[in-house]
């Protein structure tokens, strides 16, 4: 029977073993023996975190390293010059930059406000049960392939976006003084404008979960102080919920900009592929992320492939410099929360 | 005096009203294009869709076909890929959240590993590119599965430590009370705790590669023909549904169509799926 070994020696010690040894050992020999593996096991998570880190510096030296000879070729004049030309080999990274940075300012501009009703609707306006499969349907959003939005936005958006639209945009917007020449052009529903509208709807699921989630963490003391004095819901969110949690919204709206700097499929289909820097959104553009996609394969030329590369790391930068600020606000809310309770 | 403050709470409760409305209408913004897109797809992928799929290989342009190859591809690469990142990824996070806990490394590392999290992935699939694509001189298989995988990486991480940092403490000091070493607290008694919460993870991280086209554009490319050859370029169906999609021919988009209800109908049930679990089985 097995049992009965192990129970003998519980109950009556075998004679080699030193009475002594029942006592608490001296930590030395005894965690030794054993420690081996301890410390094995944490270095080995210890490696694979580092792992991470190292991924980051790698990212960073081989994008660094394969931009040296574009950087060498053109110098800074790289980032501001708008020519891109594969035959004459001159290359200029304006165009991209403007276009990425013109359809994540579209995107962020419609994406704001609807992310904002959607979380004022999930955490003040939604009956309990609707919350979580809304709060999912929302979330789910974000799950749809990128690839999806562009197939979808190229076919089925597109051109009903240049039938209504845009001739709307231009018969108001398009009036308008100043304002007026970036809604001008011949509406094919293919442009910076489609780009940064379906940018928009691949965003707002971000936005959206980050503000639902702060705006949970507000105490509940404090808006029902509000509503205790007559605040009206509006007034609780606007007075109260969006105060407090200003960080937090403001953390959440920037990792939404660092998703949409980087959104590469759903722009190459409906961005329109064209180096050109153009006042009217109507016209087409070109973001860094579709000039990749578009082009890197077919890139032959060593300057060429190394200016590609280059835009590749003005990507990888600014988006860093956009999702570090992000963290970096929704841990001092975290932090501030930690010390309030 | 009372019709003034008649006319402000009249003013205060519309403008109410009109808010609260405008959020409702936000929140159906937000659904209409999730049903549009569903719609669409269902629509436009159900008349494509046909046994033929699954047994007939990319068609050369203007011939009838099916995404067999690339269905194969996409499935081996995307294992791959989890099997590369899962190790790596709950190990990492298990030293954040047991070991580095608040110290530099961890902070540090859980700092980068959240950008990571969000990084472009055309970045990573340049990166891909540059160090193996580059170096051995053709595109394959493995580019693929390596560039999945750092994609893949972050999410596991994040999740794991997450949980992870969920167990009460009581129920480590009670296993280590028993005596055993610190190892052996962790893969059996935390981890074990929070296994749901950590294969949610993993589920996670696969629906998330599964649905990538950028990655792979500059790593696996794609391949006309069967092949299970990691060494070589690999046909996946991110990469045909972008070249078919684009392509002027009607075979082609059909197969587009087919293939993008598959992705999306995939990614989607393994998004829920995670939930579903991770609810049921999550600590309370």
């Amino acid at each position: 029977m097995p049992t009965t070994a192990s129970d003998a020696t519980i109950l009556t010690p075998p004679d080699s073993v030193p009475i002594a040894r029942l006592q608490p050992s001296p930590p030395g020999r005894h965690f030794a023996s054993v420690g081996w593996q301890d410390v094995l096991f944490e270095k080995t998570t210890l490696f694979f975190a580092l792992f991470v880190l190292a991924m980051l510096v790698a990212i960073i030296a081989s994008l660094v390293h394969g931009s040296i000879p574009a950087l060498e070729e053109f110098g800074p004049k790289f980032f501001v010059t708008n020519v891109w030309n594969p035959v004459t080999h001159q290359f200029g990274a304006l165009a991209p930059i403007y276009g990425t940075l013109v359809t994540s300012a579209i995107a962020l501009l419609i994406g704001i406000p609807v992310s904002f009703g959607i979380a004022l609707f999930l955490t003040e306006m939604c009956p309990p049960v609707l919350k979580r499969p809304l709060g999912t349907a929302v979330e789910l959003l974000a799950a749809v392939p990128s690839i999806i939005y562009g197939m979808w936005g190229l076919f089925v958006f597109a051109p009903i976006f240049a039938d209504t639209v845009q001739p709307a945009l231009q018969n108001t917007l398009g009036r308008v003084w100043l304002i007026g020449a970036m809604f001008q052009g011949a509406s094919n529903g293919i442009g910076m404008l489609a780009a940064g509208f379906i940018l928009s709807v691949m965003v707002i699921p971000f936005i959206a979960s980050v503000m639902r989630d702060v705006f949970e963490i507000v105490p509940p003391v404090l808006k029902e102080s509000a509503y205790g004095i007559g605040c009206t819901t509006w007034e609780v969110v606007w007075n109260i919920v969006l105060p407090y949690t200003k960080v937090g919204v403001i953390g959440g709206i920037m990792l939404g900009l660092g998703r949409a700097l980087g959104e590469t499929m759903a722009v190459t289909f409906v961005i329109g592929n064209a180096y050109r820097i153009s006042a009217s959104l109507f016209a087409p553009g070109n973001s860094i992320a579709s000039a990749l996609a578009n082009e890197f394969n077919e890139a032959s030329n060593p300057i060429h492939l190394s200016s590609l590369i280059t835009l590749g790391l003005i990507l990888f930068m600014l988006t860093f410099i956009v999702l570090a600020c992000s963290r970096l606000l929704l841990a001092q809310l975290a932090k501030g929360e930690g010390q309030e309770t | 005096m009372a019709s003034g403050n008649q006319n402000l709470y009249r003013r205060r409760v519309w403008l109410n009203r009109w808010n609260l409305a405008m959020s409702l209408l936000t929140m159906a913004f937000g659904m209409v294009f999730l049903i549009w897109i569903l719609i669409t797809l269902f629509a436009r992928g159900f008349e494509a869709l046909s046994p033929m799929l699954f047994t007939q290989m990319t068609p050369p342009p203007g011939s009838e076909g099916g995404l067999s190859n690339a269905i194969f591809g996409s499935l081996l690469m995307v294992v791959v890929s989890t099997l590369i990142s899962t190790p790596i990824g709950i190990l990492a996070g298990i030293y954040l959240a047991e070991y580095g806990k608040n110290g530099i490394v961890a902070s540090l590392t859980r700092f980068i590993n959240d950008i990571l999290l969000s990084a472009p992935s055309i970045v990573i699939g340049l990166f891909i590119y540059t160090v193996i694509v580059a170096q051995v001189g053709h595109f394959s298989g493995w580019a693929g599965s390596f560039a999945l995988a750092l994609l893949a990486i972050p999410v596991v991480v994040r999740t794991t430590e997450n949980m992870l940092r969920l167990v009460p403490n009581s129920l480590r000091e009670a296993a280590i009370a028993l005596g055993s070493p610190m190892w052996k607290v962790i893969l059996m008694v935390t981890l074990k705790a929070v296994r749901a919460g950590v294969i949610t993870g993993v589920l996670l991280a696969v629906a998330r590669v599964s649905g990538e086209t950028a990655p792979l554009l500059f790593t696996a490319l794609n391949n006309q023909f069967w092949s299970t050859d990691m060494n070589a370029p690999m046909a996946n169906l991110p990469v045909v549904i972008f070249q078919f999609a684009a392509s002027p021919f009607v075979e082609w988009q059909h197969l587009a169509w087919a293939g993008a209800l598959l992705i999306t109908l995939a990614v989607l049930a393994l998004n829920i799926m995670a939930r579903v679990l991770f609810r049921q089985a999550a600590p309370k």
